[in-house]
């Protein structure tokens, strides 16, 4: 014990790791086999900022669906088919020519996985975490994000269970697009509140 | 988790080192046998050290406070794990939005007790948490009851 303290042995490299504790686990049958690569899958294909920019696109197409979507996250999200975890409590914040919002977890990364997938990296970022209810003006300013002054900012900290997708305004020169064509436009960082359309 | 090993690891090969950690302490794997296929050391967290002050005690009933609401949010160091954010401890705020209840993780996370609570979108002026004058900024932090009192 004394000598292995003097000496420990290096740590594995961390894929080694993973791959000792799914091994395992799989040849235990506690994780059923193809079970990793389906959910993989999932998160590369169905999973992502496409989801939410339907939602978005519904939401300036359809006044009746924006006020379901605004009062009742989930449950208008849901009409589109999306849903699951990190999902099962949203609500959506609407910017407005006076408001912006933007989304940020300063405890870890809680993120609405079923409308926007995966978190990018620089969302689990502590500066991120830090920066974004220190000084959001400042940061969305570096982020490519500048703001007027009289615009005022709304950072929601999804410390509990709520997940929150930011509602961008609609860009000018839109009018006669479809649906379908505005939900091209909508990009990841824009539902995240660090862009503006 | 050895506070060196936290410091140095990645987001997710902190992940890693709990979903491991759960796996050992619950005798579905043993820790040699993770460390002879990583072909390694493989460390693990160990369990916390301090324990939370209450136990599970009785779910609240209805919410304490309604929209518009002013709360503080408690000044107190919890031991163990909490969820209630350290820059708003002590701070006044304003109640905007009461959510449904919700199992409180400084009691989940230390065991199979669950506690169920209410919680609160409450919104905070940046100005006031960092004493900087910034303005027009809100922040809004989801806490759950037990860490808010009233104003």
């Amino acid at each position: 014990m004394s000598e292995q303290a003097h000496h420990p042995a290096p740590v594995s490299p961390i894929e080694h790791r993973v791959a000792a504790l799914e091994a395992l686990l799989t040849e235990r049958g506690l994780v059923p086999e193809g079970f990793i690569e389906e959910i993989t899958r999932r998160y590369e294909s169905q999973i992502g900022p496409m989801n939410g920019a339907k939602v978005v696109a519904r939401a300036w197409t359809d006044p009746g669906y924006r006020r379901r979507l605004l009062a009742d996250g989930t449950a208008a999200i849901a009409e589109l088919g999306f849903g699951g975890p990190e999902g099962d409590h949203m609500v959506v914040v609407e910017n407005s020519p006076a408001v912006h919002n933007v989304i940020v977890c300063t405890l870890c990364s809680c993120y609405p996985w079923p409308v926007l997938g995966p978190p990018p990296a620089w969302y689990k970022d502590p500066a991120y975490r830090a920066r974004m209810v220190r000084e959001p003006r400042r940061l969305l300013t570096e982020m490519g994000c500048p703001l007027p002054d009289d615009v005022e900012i709304r950072v929601w900290d999804s410390s509990a269970e709520i997940r929150y997708l930011v509602l961008p305004e609609r860009p000018p020169g839109t009018k006669g697009m479809t649906e379908a064509e505005l939900a091209v436009l909508v990009t990841r960082d824009s539902m995240i509140g660090v862009a503006r359309l | 988790m050895e506070p060196g090993h936290y410091l140095t690891s990645s987001y997710y090969e902190r992940w890693l080192t709990a979903a491991a950690a759960l796996a050992v302490e619950h005798g579905l794997v043993a820790r040699a046998e993770l460390e002879a296929r990583a072909g390694g050391r493989f460390p693990l967290s160990g369990p916390a050290l301090a324990r939370p002050a209450a136990g599970a005690g009785p779910d609240a009933g209805q919410p304490r406070f309604a929209a518009g609401d002013r709360v503080r949010v408690r000044k107190w160091h919890p031991p163990g794990h909490t969820r209630c954010p350290r820059y708003v401890r002590g701070k006044a705020g304003t109640v905007a939005r009461v959510d449904g209840m919700f199992s409180v993780p400084d009691v989940e996370a230390h065991g199979t007790a669950r506690r169920y609570e209410p919680t609160y979108s409450v919104r905070f002026d940046a100005a006031e948490l960092w004493a900087d004058g910034q303005q027009g900024v809100w922040v809004h932090v989801d806490l759950w009851d037990s860490y808010l009192e009233p104003s």
